[in-house]
């Protein structure tokens, strides 16, 4: 198993371009359990947490996240997404956050990836590279999968794009511990007051991470209403209606982390929370 | 000779003093079982059964043994006798011969020159397996149509406690029934063992344990070497809990030691370390409650089946100590207690800290609760009415001597201060780590309501019903750079609990010497019993005193016969005299220590089986938002009664480490098992409590010495472990109005208000072979 | 490979898919950073590299190649203990001790960020690092006594 350290991106490239059993090594915090358990021996190994490209960011209306951004640096200097910035605050443990980032969250594409919900709901953009040039895929249509993304073997997850959405963005994560704790269930809400825009995603909830286009439908109805630049009240049945939609979404199963109808349930009770919090801010 | 005038004694008995190990634990320093090694040294790893219940109908090692590296493959055949090993009854041999009973099992064992080669060998053994139907529900597993798992049939332990009129009738009856899941005492420090082969054909094992002597008993039977052939050396330990209790590696190592000629050493990982060890018992408790009008307790009724699983270990005095101290500390003039330990293909239970008395304690609780709701008076005054005075006779018939402050422990831990009221709906900046759901957002307030409640529970210290139970300890009182210097020796495993800092201020208190060498614990000297029961302090501290104690007498003799000294110290004080004709030649004193003896179990249990008892309360208050189950827990209050705090600060560490794990136990720890096959054995998925899960603890230290303990100090460790788990369960039922009577208890619990229903009918104190299936 | 293991120049025969941590315990003979769950889900193994506190069984030691790492044994020695080691002896903070290499390496390095934490803060950057056996309430108070001491 050859271990690769990437300097620059184009000696990246070219090695995933030579070797399409290669395996991208970014914080380490997904591939290294499977690796102390036996559990995965890749052929070849690519580190690519020291290639500069990939850690560099800008922000401004249109948002550039680098792969290689780890959750604690993002934390200390901003990510132009505060949804993304409470996601990140909940993946594992500082020791986690200091390794781990968002484009190995993207790279493994676990239902359970914090940030995940956030880039759906963001309607980020993965932008891909390879030897050949570059990709760039809208989140909905990157996840194919429980850990199964587009991604060709030849490219490398270089960055995440979206444009700023303004302050009306939260995410939620419920786990049965108060720290250090695997989604059983999570949602992230964004309200691009300014563009008009909702976004509602849910994790740990089926298969690849789920939108709510009929919930988000729903609540881009009650921004007209209301009027996008104003505080939006939620009534009680309000409430339980966009509950209902949130659950009515996911496709959540029974595993040793949660139940099926709990996932649904939560889910709805965060999106009614989540609402009432962005609508009142 | 001169008296100058010396500084006090630093670390004598009642000062919250520094252990001599901490230092070199902060540094890194300190040498744990798994930090051991030896030059060419080789790695063992264990093959074990993917299969809860299965023949072995072949085993082909040929493959394994060819592989480069590899120095042995051993299975069953390859065993020197055919001596099964066990706690308490020998039923298991250290590699399954034809059959296995739980998924887990060990079936084969490598020693190889790396780690990786041992892991390619053992998949490269090639077993066939008959799979057999797994038996998993306890409760079937005793009824008279179940498989038999052992040839003596299913039942490892059967307890009745008969006291009073077992069929009384009362005005007010509650009753209910109650399901503790399996929890797992998650130790640190993993498994480890060197075992080194010696040129008399012997072997040494530096190994973790709880219990160096129990260890050697059972591994030179099964290696069937004279018990002088085999010499156990206490590793560091990282944590217990009662998971050490047990033989889990300590045969094979010394197996492979023994068939390479080669120092070898096994470390197992996390995921084989909760296959490798045996965990707390999960239960089924029926339970019926009877009071007067007024609120006295009539009778209690229970009916308990304990989950064995494949093999016993402890289940037996498990079995019995669910019985015994099944109606909690209160003064019950009826009861009917029958309690049943089953085998199952599940992995097998055995020891974690509260070891029986956490099961039916979480029952009890919630059945007093219950009964305070149907008087409609208040739980904690009913408690108080009832609780055990001194004197007064638990439901064995036996009376609490020394002192039962059951009462007073209620009053005192009602009253210590409360946390802060809740936050209410918080706007704006809002500090996540202080609700349900910490920095996952879920609460900002909404949903947040709260809970307080208290329980109570009582074990027995030391070991039980006619156990010669002992611990040796010998001292050496030396003169090192004209300083006396005292020596401490005894085989009790320091597993985290301070028993190393109870001898050092032991010997200083009592011989008056500052500097006290407590040395590595070996088999050389005599057993010490083990670091389980809350007994060390009571038992090898008690060793450590009476050595001490005989020391300072020769000293007193020396000193009159030199005539040197105007008079011997005084406890606490420093000897300070010309040290060279007392202590040359040295002092060295070895005593055994037994407590007095306790009767062995009759058929209704009815007899004065314990030596002592120990007695806390707990009051919990926790936060819970209703709407998404999760809960945080705001503060624990403790009133314990200690005897007397050898060392406060340590006290309070036992107090809250404890606590800890019976708050895991009420909302999170769960070994979760699917039909024989534990689905999170690694600290993913089993949830043990974190810096934002654990709140801040008030301890109050209430101080009645027992007559028969050194200086009155009674047992700590595992009372904390008792009464929380249902104080917080209580909490949590009376911030939400569920039903709750299962632990852990889980969000879903919380949101749908199910109740845990087994699918049996029994009627409390009844066998538990004649339930029905609904 | 190569690294500055508390301050000095190494270099380790490293199989490939070993973890920082089993080339510092097995082949750098620094045994202190303490081997407990290999998933980072405990913190015993927590080390800085390059100044961050990460968990040290997540490195893959190939790819750490030049790194600057720091563990438990360069914070302080037996005869000059790290302030957070003093703080852990005094507050009673240490009973298996297993988990406390851990616990001082992440706590040093809070104090280094945050020299006067809250008690929130110092629950939130210690929420990694689990102990069995304290109940977290001691070793709270060594962190808040190290800040004292620090500051």
């Amino acid at each position: 198993m050859p271990v690769l350290i990437a300097r620059r991106l184009d000696e990246a490239l070219d090695e995933l371009a030579a070797h399409p059993d290669t395996t991208v090594l970014a914080g380490g915090t997904d591939l290294m359990v499977e690796l102390n358990f036996g559990r995965a021996r890749p052929a070849r190994v690519l580190a690519v947490d020291r290639i500069d490209e990939l850690r560099q960011s800008a922000g401004g209306s249109r948002v550039r996240l680098g792969a290689a951004v780890t959750y604690a640096r993002l934390l200390r200097d901003g990510a132009g997404s505060r949804a993304l910035e409470e996601a990140a605050r909940t993946v594992g443990s500082p020791q986690i956050r200091g390794a781990g980032t968002v484009g190995g969250n993207l790279g493994t594409c676990s239902p359970a990836g914090d940030t995940l919900p956030v880039l759906a709901a963001l309607d980020a953009v993965v932008v891909l590279r390879s030897a050949r040039g570059e990709r760039r895929v809208p989140f909905a249509e990157f996840m194919t999968g429980p850990k199964r993304s587009v991604r060709r073997s030849d490219e490398l997850i270089v960055a995440a794009e979206w444009d700023d959405a303004g302050p009306a963005q939260t995410f939620v994560k419920v786990g049965t511990r108060n720290a250090m704790v695997i989604a059983v269930a999570s949602l992230a809400m964004v309200i691009d007051r300014a563009r008009r825009r909702v976004g509602i995603a849910l994790g740990s909830c089926g298969p690849t991470i789920l939108r709510a286009p009929d919930a988000e439908r729903f609540v881009r109805v009650l921004c007209d209403e209301a009027g996008w630049d104003r505080p939006l009240r939620l009534s009680e049945a309000e409430r339980t209606e966009l509950g209902r939609l949130v659950s009515a979404a996911a496709r959540p199963i029974d595993d040793v982390r949660g139940t099926s109808a709990y996932r649904r349930h939560v889910l709805g009770v965060i999106a009614g929370r989540a609402l009432a919090r962005l609508g009142a801010a | 000779m001169t008296v100058a005038a010396r500084p006090r004694l630093r670390g004598v008995v009642g000062e919250s003093a520094p252990r001599s190990d901490a230092p070199p634990k902060t540094q890194g320093a300190f040498a744990y079982a798994s930090d051991l090694a030896r030059e060419g040294m080789l790695h063992g790893a264990t093959l074990r059964s993917p299969h809860p219940r299965a023949r072995i109908a072949r085993i082909d090692v040929e493959a394994a043994r060819a592989l480069p590296g590899v120095a042995a493959v051993l299975t069953a055949a390859d065993l020197p006798t055919k001596v099964k090993f066990g706690l308490m009854k020998l039923d298991q041999l250290p590699l399954a011969d034809g059959r296995v009973r739980y998924a887990g099992e060990p079936v084969a064992i490598v020693a190889a020159e790396d780690p990786e080669r041992a892991r390619e060998a053992v998949r490269a053994v090639r077993v066939e397996y008959e799979v057999l139907p797994a038996v998993t529900d306890p409760v079937a597993a005793l009824h008279p149509d179940a498989p038999r798992l052992h040839d003596d049939g299913n039942v490892i332990e059967d307890v009745r406690v008969v006291h009073g009129d077992p069929d009384a009738r009362a005005d007010v009856v509650v009753e209910d029934e109650y399901e503790v899941a399996m929890q797992d005492q998650a130790p640190l420090g993993p498994e480890a063992g060197l075992a080194i082969p010696d040129p008399d054909g012997g072997v040494t094992l530096h190994v973790a344990t709880q219990w160096l002597h129990e260890d050697l008993r059972q591994i030179a039977a099964c290696l069937g070497l004279p018990e002088r052939k085999v010499r156990l050396v206490l590793a560091g330990v990282g944590g217990a809990f009662g998971a050490r209790e047990d033989v889990t590696l300590q045969i094979h190592v010394c197996l492979l030691a023994l068939a390479t000629r080669r120092p070898v050493r096994i470390v197992y990982g996390r995921e084989e370390s909760f296959h490798g060890h045996v965990h707390r018992h999960a239960a089924r408790l029926w339970y019926a409650h009877g009071a007067t009008r007024d609120g006295d307790l009539v009778f209690v009724r229970a009916s308990i089946v304990l989950d064995g699983g494949g093999y016993a270990s402890s289940s037996s005095a498990v079995v019995a100590n669910a019985a015994c101290f099944g109606a909690g500390p209160y003064r019950v003039p009826n009861a009917l207690i029958h309690a049943v330990g089953a085998y199952t293909n599940n992995p097998p239970a055995g020891a974690m800290r509260g070891f029986g008395a956490v099961q039916s304690c979480f029952a009890y609780e919630a059945q007093m609760d219950r009964l305070a709701a149907a008087l409609g008076m208040d739980p904690v005054a009913l408690r108080g009415r009832n609780a055990l005075r001194d004197g007064d006779r638990i439901v064995t018939g036996q009376a609490v001597e020394g002192s039962a402050p059951v009462a007073d422990l209620i009053r005192r831990c009602a009253a210590l201060p409360p946390p802060a009221p809740p936050p209410g709906l918080i706007a704006g900046e809002v500090d996540l780590t202080a609700l349900p759901g910490g920095v996952g957002n879920v609460t900002r307030g909404e949903g947040v309501r709260r809970g307080t409640a208290l329980a109570v529970g009582f074990k027995n210290a030391c070991y039980s019903h006619a156990f010669d139970d002992f611990s040796t300890a010998r001292v050496r009182l030396v003169r090192e750079r004209g300083e006396p210097v005292a020596y401490v020796l005894t085989a009790a495993a320091e597993v985290g609990q301070g028993i190393v800092g109870v001898c050092e201020q032991i010997a200083r208190t009592e011989l008056g010497v500052q500097r006290v060498v407590v040395e590595t614990p070996d088999t050389s000297i005599g057993s010490a019993g083990s670091s389980s029961a809350s007994r060390q302090t009571w038992m090898t501290g008690g060793a450590v005193l009476a050595a001490c104690r005989e020391v300072k007498a020769e000293l007193a003799r020396r000193a009159e016969a030199h005539d040197r000294v105007r008079r011997t110290p005084r406890d606490g004080e420093p000897v300070d005299v010309d040290l060279a004709p007392l202590l040359d030649p040295p002092i060295e004193r070895t005593v055994t220590h037994r407590h007095r003896p306790t009767e062995p179990r009759d058929a209704t249990t009815q007899n004065a089986g314990h030596v002592a008892f120990l007695f806390a309360a707990h009051r919990a208050t926790v936060d819970v938002d209703v709407e998404t189950g999760i809960v945080k827990v705001v503060q624990v209050a403790t009133s314990q009664d200690v005897g007397k705090a050898i060392n406060p600060l340590a006290v309070v560490g036992q107090l809250e480490g404890g606590i800890a794990q019976g708050l895991g136990l009420a909302v999170m720890e769960e070994v979760r098992l699917q039909g024989g096959l534990m689905r999170n054995a690694s600290f993913t998925d089993y949830l043990l409590p974190t810096t934002l899960d654990m709140p801040p603890v008030v301890c109050d230290l209430v101080e009645h010495p027992h007559p028969d303990a050194p200086y009155g100090a009674k047992g700590v460790g595992e009372p904390p472990t008792i009464s929380s788990t249902p104080a917080i369960v209580a909490a949590i039922r009376a911030a939400t109005g569920r039903e709750l009577n299962r632990v852990p208890v889980r969000p879903d619990d919380i949101v749908f208000g199910t109740a845990a229903r087994s699918g049996w009918r029994m009627r409390p104190g009844a066998d538990p072979r004649t339930a029905v299936r609904m | 490979m190569r690294l500055v293991v508390n301050g000095t120049p190494r270099e380790a025969d490293v199989r490939e898919h070993e973890s920082l941590l089993t080339v510092l315990r097995e082949r750098l003979g620094l045994p202190g950073s303490k081997n407990a769950c290999e998933q980072g889900e405990c913190g015993s193994c927590s080390v800085l590299v390059d100044g961050e506190l990460v968990c040290s069984c997540l490195v893959l030691a190939a790819a750490a190649d030049g790194r600057r790492v720091e563990t438990v044994e360069a914070l302080g020695s037996a005869e000059r203990p790290h302030p957070v080691q003093r703080a852990f002896v005094e507050a009673g903070a240490v009973q298996c001790g297993f988990c406390t290499p851990g616990f001082v390496v992440a706590a040093a390095a809070l104090l280094r960020e945050n020299p006067e934490p809250t008690d929130a803060e110092i629950r939130e950057a210690l929420a990694g690092n689990i102990c069995r056996c304290t109940g977290y309430g001691t070793i709270l108070d060594a962190v808040r006594r190290a800040a004292r001491i620090t500051t």
